[in-house]
């Protein structure tokens, strides 16, 4: 069974809320009693129906209380798969939660007020989309119940779309269009009856449909960054040398040349082991130990990668595009750490060459800094070398994240763009 | 309107396998709790989630041993079950196990004993808790803690910083982006982490099942004097304050979290094994009415509970 991650994004009233309470509700993940409490809390409201946002109060009334609340976590499972949403309600910091909850995510499902077309919020989100290289993206045109379940407004909507946004994706990326009544379950689970000219499927047949993530970076290059070194020096282990770490992308086999980055060292992979059992191949997601045929120098945050295959580049400039996180503003010539996978460095921001203005994305030159949640062109120098990949053709293995070396705060996130 | 009852194929099959990513994920955490701090410890409770998670810290560094110590903090109320349980785990594993007693606090004079009908000593640990971390200096505490098991706990980071007084601040939160775990932290702060944060209450089963771990006896159906209270199935012992209408009496009982006896109620069942246990929760979680409602409610509350003392 496999795990399915989805992000979304968007203001209560868009019917988000409404959206994941559906979801949970058809998928039978919400337990009787909590139904029940629902139908109460709902008539005491003095609605006709069951308000299934309710289920995400918690949030609500954090909000409320002016918490930043960000991401938060919800669970529920199919017979297929599990499915994990990182749920990103605020408004207030909005990019800074979008991205942090789109990053581990394949789908990501966009919200659009059938009464309302697309809105700046829409294209913001889409261009995240983009810029996260998230391959699988779902327009949600929700609320069709309150515009009569018309066609017309649909294919309006999906037109607009394409004439504003679809310049914006990436080849490769696969929009799916959806028209939605997440309050009456029109379109969730089974296809509706209310919208018979809608050719495609339910959003959860739609969701089922989807990839599993390691078919995904299987083609990739290999990438594993080392983790630890094991070497139990007990009488059976005398010898053994292990590298710990979870592959990034791609794939390894046993027999595989491989080279150490950065020493360039050249070795063989002897056993790739997970608790001890051999494995005959290793990908992206799996947490292995690996033995090599050679005694060479490799310690944490170093990174193993196949003879054959393109290497990432080893710089000591890189160019990223980063989106801020933190209310302390990025500083031109302020050192950061930089951590990349498991691989921390010290860094220098040299330069900020341009910055992306919402929702135009109309690029200004020359900026004079990078405030929270706005997302720029920078340049960084480092200590010693990452080995990174550009994020667009290696998404799993082009991102950094910055560290306030003052704070210890994760200030940024980086797509590198070029060394 | 009512709540329609469609159904796909989907899901009227249940499924009961366990997805081995959240394995690979918990690894890596593990790892990197391992490679990231200096003196790391598994708080150890000997409920099913921290069986768990030493589990994956068994697999994670293999064969190498686990580079952590275990602290339980014993709130002097637990199952016998459960300490005859951890003991033998602790001399399988030789690891190193240092428990810290609530009853030493409260000797100290640091926390006061609770009196009355409710009098639990579950909260207490608290105080314990950071002076052991305080004492061993452990700068990352490894908990079993679940995204899924309240609202709160959905929005909590896997490496959790806590401050010099163990507080957590949710608007202090460090954004966690992509896989990358930031533990940096000052003197005196330490880290909480949770490596099957998105593991469900299901998952842990399943992989129980699928790895064929051990666990506590009290977790399957057994006889035991019990008494009820506020709805709930309460285990009679001699810590907890029974008033003269309490009248315990022998039942067919299981538990389905193991935490202090003054503040764990028992379910009526007789699941006595862990594909029984596993039936019994999907039956629960899809069950139109029933008597189980206010078994989860009382678990609700006991999780809680446990939240506030434990992390």
């Amino acid at each position: 069974m496999d795990i399915l991650r989805i992000a979304t994004a968007g203001s209560v009233d868009d019917g988000k809320s409404t959206l994941i309470g559906r979801l949970l509700y058809e998928t039978k993940s919400i337990t009787q009693d909590k139904i029940e409490a629902l139908e109460a809390a709902s008539k005491r409201k003095g609605l006709d129906f069951v308000d299934l946002s309710l289920l995400t109060d918690g949030l609500i009334a954090e909000r409320e209380q002016g918490i930043t609340i960000d991401v938060a976590h919800i669970y529920f499972n199919t017979a297929r798969r599990k499915y994990i949403i990182a749920d990103t309600p605020g408004h207030i910091e909005y990019t800074r939660n979008m991205v942090t909850g789109a990053s581990n995510a394949q789908v990501s499902i966009i919200l659009v007020d059938a009464r309302l077309g697309l809105s700046e919020q829409t294209k913001r989100h889409f261009y995240i989309a983009q810029l996260l290289r998230i391959p699988e993206v779902i327009l949600a045109v929700n609320k069709m119940d309150l515009v009569g379940y018309d066609p017309i407004v649909f294919e309006t909507i999906v037109q607009d779309f394409h004439t504003t946004c679809q310049q914006i994706g990436f080849d490769g990326q696969n929009v799916h269009f959806i028209p939605l009544s997440s309050l009456y379950g029109e379109n969730m689970v089974v296809k509706s009856e209310k919208m018979p000219w809608y050719s495609g499927d339910s959003l959860l047949d739609i969701l089922e449909s989807l990839p599993p993530q390691g078919d995904l970076y299987a083609d990739k290059p290999a990438r594993l960054g080392i983790q630890s070194v094991i070497r139990p020096k007990s009488e059976a282990y005398h010898d053994y040398r292990g590298y710990a770490g979870r592959i990034s992308s791609g794939q390894f086999f046993p027999g595989d040349r491989v080279i150490a980055l950065p020493s360039g060292q050249e070795s063989a992979i002897d056993r790739i082991e997970k608790f001890g059992e051999p494995l005959d191949r290793a990908r992206i997601g799996d947490s292995v130990v690996v033995t090599l045929t050679d005694d060479i120098d490799i310690s944490r945050g170093n990174m193993l990668i196949k003879k054959e295959e393109q290497s990432p580049l080893q710089a000591k400039v890189v160019t990223a595009e980063v989106c801020w996180l933190d209310h302390q503003p990025l500083t031109v010539g302020k050192t950061y750490a930089l951590q990349h996978g498991v691989n921390r460095q010290k860094s220098k921001v040299i330069s900020l060459k341009s910055l992306l203005e919402m929702p135009s994305l109309i690029r200004k030159e020359d900026p004079n800094q990078l405030m929270l949640n706005e997302i720029g062109q920078v340049e960084i120098k480092l200590g010693s070398p990452i080995f990174a990949d550009v994020y667009a053709s290696n998404p799993r293995n082009g991102a950094f994240i910055l560290i306030d070396e003052q704070t210890n705060s994760t200030v940024g996130v980086g797509f590198v763009e070029a060394h | 309107m009512q709540l329609s009852n469609q159904t796909t194929s989907a899901l009227s099959a249940i499924h009961t396998s366990f997805p081995r990513q959240l394995e690979d994920e918990a690894i890596y955490i593990l790892r990197e709790v391992a490679a990231q701090f200096e003196r790391p410890a598994i708080l150890f409770s000997g409920g099913k989630d921290s069986i768990t998670v030493v589990r994956l810290a068994q697999k994670a560094f293999f064969p190498g041993k686990i580079p952590f110590s275990l602290l339980h903090v014993d709130t002097g109320h637990n199952f016998p079950e459960t300490i005859s349980f951890r003991d033998q785990l602790v001399a399988e594993l030789g690891v190193e196990l240092h428990v810290r007693y609530v009853e030493d606090s409260i000797k100290q004079g640091k926390v006061k004993e609770e009196s009355g009908k409710y009098a639990s000593r579950n909260a207490l640990q608290t105080v314990t808790l950071l002076d052991a971390i305080e004492e061993f200096k452990f700068d990352a505490c490894i908990g079993g803690a679940r995204r899924d098991e309240e609202k709160a706990r959905a929005k909590e980071r896997i490496f959790s910083v806590r401050d010099d007084f163990g507080q957590w601040d949710a608007k202090k939160q460090r954004p966690e982006l992509f896989e990358m775990l930031n533990g940096r932290i000052d003197l005196g702060e330490n880290v909480r982490v949770f490596p099957i944060s998105n593991w469900t209450e299901l998952d842990v089963w399943n992989y129980i099942k699928e790895e064929k771990l051990d666990i506590p006896s009290i977790y399957f159906s057994h006889q035991r004097q019990v008494f009820d209270r506020d709805g709930m199935i309460w285990s009679d012992s001699d810590f907890i304050n029974k008033s003269a209408d309490e009248i315990p009496y022998q039942a067919t009982v299981r538990f389905r979290t193991v935490g202090d006896m003054t503040c764990t109620a028992a379910v009526a069942s007789h699941a006595d094994s862990i594909d029984q246990i596993i039936e019994e929760i999907l039956a629960a979680e899809i069950s139109e009415r029933g008597a189980r409602i206010d078994d989860k409610r009382s678990e609700a509350a006991m999780e809680k509970r446990k939240q506030q003392g434990y992390f």
